[in-house]
């Protein structure tokens, strides 16, 4: 048989039918949904008296809107109040699983789905979230969708799609102390761009990316639509099955060896062919951190702020003084030197326990800098913030000077009160340094948990491995 | 589905690489929960000084001078023409509900991001791709001549320019098809029932823990 990418496997066992004009009608297994995104797609099956297909697909969670202070859980803004309330209200009606607000398990869904082992191998998920993508890191095909595909997988349990190139991204050598997932994808994104992705499925592989925890994966996974591409992937291997083995929703008994045995195909073939290969050695890779606003303008933690004067694209140049200027920088600026005011430590990239773990060795015993007019630490889920304060986590951030809050999406995209002022400098373990993505006029660095912890101790960024 | 065919319209330059879809509608709106109403709000960040949400009466808002869609002669403008990667980020697809509450029923740049590109077809709005040699020569005309308007003729896949030039456009024949008769698309995968059905029981044989 012709060797098949990973992709290529996946989408092949998902085709319901294909069309003459290169359109393929695909069947998707897991339907993740939140509050943004859906009441709009409920409200056209009400219009057209249409029904879901399949409900066991579906699972639901409020996570954007929602409030993270621990003393005040009640939604002060009614409109958030009615989108979060409109989703409790959809998901009753047709009867769909939904982790509600009050709920241990309720946290941001790309959390939730694999913490639950409502995220497996082989799966297609879709959801109307571009960090989707996330769940790729099981062998599965995910990707994020908008409104009206949202509507569309509700009534269909298919999508309409075109198949997207293959590209495979292979990462050599191992991290060294200090640098961690988030470095690492940083990095691809800097080498490749944020359309270097674009119409393509990226796998992930290579020695660094097997020797990723679950968590490291799925960092990395989630920031696959940052480099331009709808859904990125990692082979299974023991470390999928290890994290998965247990989980409420995924196959137990002799539906888990059934289910395995299947799952150990879901890697590219010797000599399968990719339209793109990009090869990164990143054994000399330093702790990452991003300048401007967009995640391609980045650097490492030895470097200066860089010079637009040294770019000849025209448009790339216009891009970086806008860029400067949005983020009041000079050219040449040591990224060491860079004093911030804020430290967001959470969101669906950086949200997880080992997160929380690498962020806490660091803080561990210091004192968050006077600078620091706040530093906030925000659980991906319900069940994280529980096991961290299983490990006493929580007492560590809180005894440091951090505020220790409830699960949710939070400052990653400000939707809640969770937001920077105007001229704001925050370093975030979020995904996004768009202009006012966490708060308007907000300037976001984005960093791993560790390089973000070390900054709240300093005040400044510097180096989390000498920490 | 509306359907589009011919537009005919003036042309609008958002001269910046990389524009995502929080600047094109930023968070706070997204807590809407209708389908509409999000034009005033298109590139609110960028479009007034003041700081925007929802329920504001817009109309009395103070407008930054500065911005391209506040300069008269872009009044009433139907297509955006931008550079690369336009769309990029988050998957709403309140930006192109925004865009199109707004008046923009096309765009055309060098290249889009996927979702966004996708989303766009959605909404009856034609995302049309023209090579950067193409674009960079319309930012430079459109600024020098207040009123440009061009002509984009899907059917004929052709973009005709005020001095009567012409430059053709390639796109997939399914989203053409689509354009061109405002299908619904959930209507068109519904005739296929009895295939998602027969795929079903195939894959619930072969992997009963995916369902239940």
């Amino acid at each position: 048989m012709h060797p098949q990418t990973l992709y290529d496997k996946l989408w092949q066992q998902h085709v319901v039918y294909d069309q003459e004009d290169g359109v393929t009608l695909i069947y998707i297994d897991r339907h993740l949904i939140h509050e943004v995104t859906s009441p709009q797609a409920f409200a056209g099956l009400y219009l057209a008296k249409r029904k879901p297909w399949r409900i066991d697909s579906m699972l639901a969670v409020p996570d954007h809107n929602v409030p993270t202070t621990v003393d005040n859980s009640e939604m002060d803004d009614p409109i958030s109040r009615l989108q979060v309330t409109t989703l409790d209200q959809n998901c009753q009606h047709f009867g769909i699983t939904e982790f509600v607000m009050s709920d241990p398990r309720q946290g941001i869904v790309h959390v939730i789905g694999p913490e639950q082992g409502a995220t497996l191998p082989g799966m297609t998920i879709v959801c109307g979230d571009s960090h989707t993508s996330t769940h790729g890191a099981f062998g599965a095909l995910a990707f994020g969708i908008g409104t009206s595909e949202v509507e569309h997988v509700m009534v269909t349990q298919c999508l309409m799609q075109r198949k997207s190139k293959n590209m495979r991204i292979w990462l050599e050598g191992e991290l060294q102390i200090g640098v961690t997932a988030k470095d690492l994808v940083l990095a691809v994104i800097g080498e490749i761009g944020t359309a270097g992705g674009s119409g393509h499925a990226i796998e992930f592989a290579g020695p660094a990316i097997e020797s990723l925890s679950m968590e490291g994966r799925m960092t990395v996974c989630n920031m696959a639509i940052e480099a331009g591409a709808r859904s990125g992937m990692i082979a299974v291997d023991q470390v999928t099955l290890d994290y998965l083995n247990g989980r409420p929703y995924a196959p137990s008994g002799e539906l888990w060896e059934r289910a395995v045995h299947s799952w150990k195909q879901l890697q590219s073939d010797e000599g399968a062919e990719f339209d793109r290969e990009t090869t990164l050695d990143v054994s000399a890779l330093r702790p990452q951190v991003t300048w401007g606003t967009s995640p391609q303008m980045v650097v490492g933690i030895d470097d200066i702020v860089p010079n637009p004067a040294h770019e000849s694209d025209p448009v790339i140049r216009e891009g970086m003084e806008h860029a400067l200027v949005y983020m009041d920088l000079e050219p040449g600026t040591p990224i060491k030197k860079i004093d911030l005011d804020l430290v967001f430590i959470g969101s669906c990239t950086n949200g997880r326990i080992e997160d929380l773990r690498d962020a806490a060795a660091v803080a561990r015993g210091k004192q968050v800098a006077d600078n620091i007019k706040q530093a906030l630490v925000v659980p991906g889920s319900g069940l994280v913030k529980r096991q961290a304060e299983s490990e006493g986590l929580h007492q560590v951030f809180i005894d440091a000077g951090f505020e220790w809050r409830n699960p949710g999406c939070s400052m990653c995209l400000a939707m809640n009160a969770d937001r920077l002022q105007p001229g704001e400098r925050c370093a975030s373990t979020s995904n996004r340094n768009f202009e006012g993505r966490q708060g308007q006029g907000g300037r976001s660095h984005l960093v791993s948990p560790a390089m973000a912890a070390a900054a709240a101790i300093a005040g400044h960024f510097t180096d989390p491995g000498r920490m | 589905m509306h359907k589009f065919t011919i537009l005919e319209g003036i042309v609008a330059p958002l001269d910046r690489a990389n524009v995502d879809t929080d600047a094109i509608i930023p968070k706070q709106f997204l807590k809407s929960i209708q389908r509409t109403g999000f034009g005033p709000n298109l590139f609110d960040e960028w479009r007034y000084l003041d700081h925007g949400e929802p329920g504001m009466d817009n109309s009395v808002r103070p407008l930054n001078p500065d911005f391209v869609l506040n300069f008269p002669r872009y009044n009433n403008a139907k297509i955006l023409l931008a550079r690369a990667n336009f769309g990029c980020g988050s998957s709403r697809e309140h930006a192109p509900w925004a865009l199109e509450d707004y008046g923009f029923r096309c765009l055309i740049a060098p290249s889009y991001a996927d979702i966004f590109f996708n989303n766009c077809f959605k909404n009856a709005i034609l995302p049309v791709v023209l090579n950067n040699k193409a674009v960079g020569d319309l930012f430079m005309q459109v600024e020098k001549q207040p009123g440009y308007a061009v002509r984009v003729d899907l059917p004929n896949q052709i973009v005709t320019l005020p001095d009567k030039t012409t430059i053709t456009f390639e796109i997939d024949a399914f989203r053409k098809h689509g354009l061109l008769n405002g299908l619904d698309e959930i209507g068109l995968t519904l005739e296929k029932t009895e295939m998602i059905k027969r795929y079903e029981q195939q894959r619930k044989a072969e992997a009963p823990w995916l369902f239940g």
